[in-house]
């Protein structure tokens, strides 16, 4: 009884469930998108495998999230040391474009240059995630305490170790709620890479919009708000791990 | 142990230390004293590289620090602020391993040395070593903070105003257990404040600062006794000058042996401060002293505090 009550309040193990369901369980589901739509003469988006396609989304936002990290932790770092302090308006400038192009535009631009596929999706994506992990590095690293920073010198730690034993640890949990609104805006903005030809979950929904036929649509969505919620509870999990220290935590 | 030779340095048209030539002898307890932009905190964080001078250099223990890794000075020498800056992150156990950790001392001797140096801090080991630093009052993070840079055993402690920040009793507590510290350790300590109490309780040696220069350099009697000029006397407060001077010598500086007197006798080991409270409390001009066993040494006069102090 009491497991059951843990699960049903574990936001994390709860969306896993649902998501696994929907995942595998959506051909199963096929009379009750007829019940529903009983105009349409195929209720189910059958012409690609549902696993394979969030398999596919997944490895589209989490790659491009990932390269964000990189590239955006890379950089944030480097404009909050002394060599790389010059160049921070710069980085804001970028990022700040990045973030403000639209994703649909990277993507028109992209397709010409490297055709169709995941590719142009990839770059879009990545561009749109740098943001707020550059600007969240940044103020995470600004925001270590000076006393900290003079007693870690002082006691002679050098530039390395100050940065991966003091300064990365403690802006850690405002770096990642960074990463955290990059990767779920990337979750949610992937399924437009479908429109480029990059296989999904915005297929299902595109053809669903193309065809009006809404069970397609709902079909694609669904899956994608599970993946969200299942994010977004994985995120939340992470921050309690990275901020066991601070006053108030259990 | 550490030695300026005319030192200066400069922050823009400000000359924070002037020409400064000043020795530190090993085992001493130097309080740098001084009102704010005196540049004793200069001086201090010149002595780890934390600042590097314009010009003059800067031996410890021999060597000319210009020369040395940074890194490697530092970790030989203990380093102790105002504002603490305890790792936040960290427990109160792996903060005080910083140093040993860097060093790649063995987990069992680094283990050892925080329980030891938790109990010479007074901090229970079971109790704190597992804490956050959050957790702990101003005053014990400052004693992890001491126990911090006690930990690898440096020869050198520098302490940059370490105890400003906290209230008079944790303050008074944290002094008297810095003063137990280097009589067990024999560690050398450059100590910054503009306390002149808490320089003259702790000093062996008290050099004061006024501008980037050395206005005068001494034990605490010397200073007391025969001070340089205006700016020393306004230091050392011109109202309680006489019971700062007694509160720098003790009882049986001034005891004659074989007389005795009635009463519970004074400790021989306290201050002469001490002594004149005991007979303006009693109302006696006389009392007896007793060694640290309880044996009467002789009598205490109150002629005697009213006399110069004994100097060789």
């Amino acid at each position: 009884m009491s497991r059951l009550r843990s699960l049903l309040t574990d936001r994390l193990a709860l969306g896993l469930l649902v998501l696994a369901a929907l995942v595998l369980g959506m051909p199963a589901l096929k009379p009750l998108f007829a019940a529903a739509f009983p105009a349409l003469d195929r209720p189910l988006y059958e012409a690609d495998d549902f696993l394979a396609l969030t398999l596919d989304h997944l490895a589209l936002a989490g790659g491009a999230s990932l390269i964000a990290v990189l590239l955006g932790g890379a950089a944030g770092i480097a404009v909050t040391r002394p060599f790389g302090r010059e160049f921070r308006g710069v980085l804001d400038a970028v990022a700040a474009m990045g973030q403000t192009f639209p994703p649909v535009a990277v993507l028109a631009v992209s397709v010409p240059v490297l055709g169709f596929g995941p590719a142009p999706a990839l770059i879009a994506l990545t561009l749109y995630g740098l943001l707020p992990i550059v600007e969240n590095t940044v103020a995470g690293l600004e925001a270590v305490p000076e006393p900290v920073r003079e007693a870690a010198r002082g006691m002679g730690m050098g530039p390395g170790a100050l940065l991966w034993r003091v300064e990365l640890p403690l802006a850690a949990p405002v770096i990642l709620a960074g990463v955290r609104t990059a990767a779920v805006v990337n979750l949610g903005t992937a399924a437009i890479a479908s429109t480029v030809g990059a296989k999904t979950l915005g297929l299902p929904i595109i053809v669903g919009l193309n065809g009006s036929n809404p069970a397609y649509v709902i079909q694609g969505a669904v899956i994608v708000a599970a993946l969200a919620v299942v994010l977004d509870a994985g995120f939340d999990r992470l921050a309690a791990r990275l901020t066991r220290w601070r006053p108030g935590a259990v | 142990m550490i030695a300026f030779e005319g030192v200066t340095k400069r922050f823009g048209a400000w000359t924070a230390v002037d020409n400064l030539s000043l020795t530190v002898a090993a085992g001493e307890f130097r309080v740098l004293i001084g009102p704010s932009g005196s540049g004793k905190s200069t001086v201090l964080r010149m002595m780890n590289r934390l600042i590097a001078p314009d010009a003059g250099t800067i031996r410890v223990e021999g060597e000319d620090i210009a020369r040395l890794k940074p890194e490697a000075l530092r970790r030989r020498m203990g380093y102790v602020i105002q504002s603490v800056g305890l790792f936040p992150h960290w427990t109160v156990e792996r903060n005080i391993a910083a140093v040993p950790d860097l060093l790649g001392w063995p987990r069992a001797r680094v283990r050892d040395r925080v329980t030891e140096l938790l109990t010479l801090l007074n901090l229970d080991p079971e109790r704190y070593r597992g804490a956050y630093p959050h957790e702990l009052s101003g005053g014990q993070q400052q004693r992890v903070g001491v126990a911090r840079a006690l930990a690898a055993e440096p020869h050198i402690l520098l302490m940059d105003e370490p105890f400003s920040a906290l209230d008079p009793i944790t303050r008074g507590a944290l002094q008297a257990e810095m003063a137990a510290i280097h009589t067990v350790t024999g560690t050398t300590i450059v100590f910054v404040t503009h306390d002149m109490n808490e320089a003259l309780a702790l000093a062996s040696r008290i050099a004061i600062l006024d501008r980037g220069r050395l206005v005068q350099t001494g034990t605490p009697l010397d200073i007391l006794s025969d001070p340089a000029d205006d700016r020393v006397r306004d230091l050392v407060g011109r109202e309680d000058w006489g019971l700062k001077r007694l509160a720098v010598e003790t009882v049986a500086e001034r005891t004659r042996p074989g007389e005795t007197a009635p009463g519970d006798p004074l400790a021989a080991g306290a201050s002469l401060r001490q002594a004149l409270a005991a007979m303006v409390a009693r109302g006696t001009d006389r009392l007896p002293v007793a060694d640290g066993q309880g044996r009467p040494m002789g009598t205490l006069h109150l002629a005697d505090l009213l006399r110069g102090p004994d100097r060789p």
